[in-house]
């Protein structure tokens, strides 16, 4: 009787101890990947002795501009590529490393330990970056330039100070987290896709121009709550976490796609910051100063041809008829106090005696009528001038409004220059103003 | 006034028409659109009051007036970190050296009437102290008076060393508390971080509290040159050359 109860038991759990017992199998592998300490991946040696000529130097120092490494690579006001910028993040503060040749920087590096970071986003010591370093992007940099680069960082004057700590939240803080991460987002650069081989070769030069040293999709992939886009090239269009600012679509004419522009107006955008209606502001202002704006005027042009045969994707402006009438009486009252003398009575802009837009319309401007308002809300709190450059030396300024217009005011103006002049673009309410200020403090 | 007046006959039967018929008159008009310096620094004046001469709430100082070497200094403390406050340098970040010294020199040049000095709660005690210390320093703790730097009126000198008078207590107060702390710092050598370090609470609190409460000379503008040789040394930045302006700043 108790021999056919055991017997009964163990015939009735059998199928259900197999299945446990593999799950904790899994598990354990699972564990132990995660916990498992990463080595340095094994690199071709470079097939030469790292150059050290003035040439190659001068040309990494070119490949650095375009890839605006400086920006993030050195402190405000402080020596160039020192490192030690904060980058505020979703999931805490990174610190950007020092890549002088100094034992607090890249001193003891090789030309493929550093090959090694662009390409696998591994540190010299094995140790996986963290990917606010955008080597989603740097991946795609071929071996030859990262030499170059790698024969400018060591010309630099060697500067002592090692970056601060990241501070960074657990897990995220963790290899384990940025094992998972890259399982799920890295996705090893190879040598000219496929599709492009064939393809006009200023055209390929602009992709590779984009997709590498520009990282464009850093900023214009769309992204999810892990920092991250299914792909990492992407460039749909995406909020920038903690700034606020929405890096438009390259590949909607409705956002910031050039499809429909002249080659002119593009290369002209990058160069000096302007072209027709269009201003480069916020984040983008960054980058034309610190880096499009020195860029080979043949480069300018190989990306402006990339950019404007990116596949469309229009998506249909959604219309909107729900501005109140209440709303539209305070917002045009609003309009005409703050805004009008400089954006016109119309919308229409003002022009300066050089005939080009000082203030630029609002009617019919697609960074007015793009469906997320982020960039609207900064500019209007925050004010600001677009970038100084050759082209454009002398920028008229945006008043800041922070100390001005509450929430709900920003929202009404808003709303009202969106559906006035012919624009259609969805309301701005109290909410998305509240959500998107972030930390511009009134 | 046409505008205004088609607009009312169109809204004419809404409540909010007549409203807005009653509100628009009362609006002060905007001056037209002019390709000026003084509009494309319409971004400045929006805090700093109207040409610079100061917002009425004491925080946004006047810049009109003042050395434009130092205020082109200032321009640049805020775009490399040295002032922090997060609107100006958001200002200033995207701006080229001869576009910012040209700003300087643009406020620099507008000559405005000071309002008198607002009244200051100290007590007599304190402004004799506050009066020395900007008149004669402590020579006991190696601080050099005002008047030694900043002009014998202390209405600054040309071309980097800011005028005192005109300011209001409060911002007197946290600009010297700025300096003590090092969250407002110069050029090396700082010369002015050296003296308000050697300052305590009661020293800014008297000092700040005089010079609020002094009224400008009758010639306001800051003196070309100081009769004697700065006490201490001080650092500043040169002038951008116009090569530079021609480049653009990397």
């Amino acid at each position: 009787m108790n021999a056919r109860m055991n017997h009964a038991w163990r015939h009735a759990h059998r199928g259900r101890l197999l299945p446990v017992l593999a799950l904790l199998l899994l598990l354990g592998g699972l564990l132990a990947w995660l916990s498992w300490p990463a080595t340095p991946i094994a690199v071709r040696a470079s097939a030469t002795t790292p150059a050290t000529d003035s040439t190659t130097v001068e040309r990494g120092r070119y490949l650095a501009t375009l890839g605006n490494c400086q920006l993030c690579h050195t402190p405000r006001g402080g020596v160039p590529y020192a490192g030690g910028r904060g980058i505020a993040t979703p999931f805490g503060t990174i610190f950007s490393s020092n890549l002088t040749p100094s034992p607090a920087g890249l001193g003891t590096w090789s030309a493929d330990d550093f090959w090694r970071a662009l390409h696998h986003g591994q540190s010299r010591d094995g140790r996986w970056l963290y990917p606010a370093f955008p080597y989603n992007n740097t991946t795609h940099i071929t071996r030859p330039d990262s030499d170059a680069l790698y024969a400018y960082l060591r010309s630099l004057p060697p500067q002592a100070t090692p970056a601060p700590a990241h501070q960074l939240d657990w897990p995220y803080s963790t290899q384990a987290a940025l094992k998972v991460w890259r399982a799920l987002y890295f996705e090893e650069g190879s040598a000219t896709p496929a599709a492009e081989r064939d393809g006009d070769l200023e055209v390929q030069r602009g992709a590779y121009l984009v997709r590498g040293l520009g990282h464009c999709s850093a900023c214009h992939a769309p992204r999810n709550a892990l920092g991250a886009s299914s792909n990492m090239l992407d460039l749909a269009g995406g909020l920038i976490p903690v700034q606020n600012w929405y890096a438009p679509s390259l590949t909607n004419p409705t956002e910031a796609g050039v499809q429909d522009w002249t080659l002119d107006d593009i290369v002209a955008l990058f160069q000096s910051g302007r072209a027709g209606n269009a201003l480069v502001t916020g984040p983008m202002a960054e980058v034309v100063q610190h880096s499009t704006q020195h860029w080979s005027a043949a480069d300018l042009r190989a990306m402006a041809l990339y950019l404007k045969q990116l596949p469309r994707t229009d998506t249909p402006v959604a219309s909107t008829t729900t501005a109140s009438v209440r709303l539209k009486g305070t917002g045009e009252q609003l309009y005409d106090k703050r805004c009008a003398q400089c954006h016109g009575e119309q919308g229409e802009g003002r022009r300066g005696t050089d005939g080009r837009f000082a203030y630029p319309p609002l009617a019919g401007n697609r960074a007015v009528t793009m469906a997320s308002p982020a960039n609207l809300v900064q500019i209007v709190l925050n004010g600001g001038f677009a970038p100084a450059t050759p082209g454009h030396p002398r920028p008229f300024g945006m008043p800041p409004f922070v100390l001005n217009l509450s929430d709900g005011d920003v929202a009404t103006l808003l709303t009202y220059i969106r559906t006035q002049w012919g624009n259609q673009a969805p309301p701005v309410s109290t909410l998305d103003v509240q959500q998107l200020r972030g930390t511009s403090a009134r | 006034m046409f505008r205004t007046f088609s607009r009312c006959r169109l809204l004419g039967p809404l409540f909010s028409a007549l409203a807005s018929c009653l509100a628009l008159p009362t609006l002060a008009a905007p001056p037209a659109f002019e390709d000026t310096i003084a509009q494309r620094t319409l971004a400045c004046t929006a805090c700093h009051g109207a040409q610079g001469r100061a917002a009425p709430d004491g925080y946004y100082p006047r810049i009109a007036g003042k050395p434009a070497g130092y205020l082109y200094n200032q321009l640049l403390h805020f775009r490399d970190g040295r002032r922090s406050y997060r609107l100006m340098t958001h200002m200033v970040e995207p701006l080229s050296d001869s576009y910012l010294h040209e700003m300087a020199e643009h406020f620099a040049a507008l000559d405005l009437p000071y309002p008198a000095p607002s009244p200051v709660a100290a007590t007599a005690q304190e402004l004799q102290r506050g009066k020395q210390l900007a008149l004669r320093g402590d020579a006991s703790r190696q601080v050099p008076a005002c008047v030694q730097c900043h002009g014998t009126a202390l209405t600054g000198v040309q071309p980097s060393i800011p005028g005192l008078l005109g300011l209001p207590r409060d911002y007197l107060n946290s600009q010297l508390g700025a300096w003590r702390s090092g969250q407002r710092r110069a050029h090396a050598p700082d010369c002015m971080a050296s003296i308000a370090q050697r300052l305590n609470d009661s020293d800014v609190s008297a000092v700040s509290g005089w010079l609020a409460s002094q009224p400008l000379p009758v010639n306001p503008k800051p003196a070309r040159v100081l009769p004697a040789p700065l006490p201490m040394e001080c650092g500043s930045a040169d002038a951008p050359s116009p090569s530079a302006a021609k480049r653009g700043r990397p």
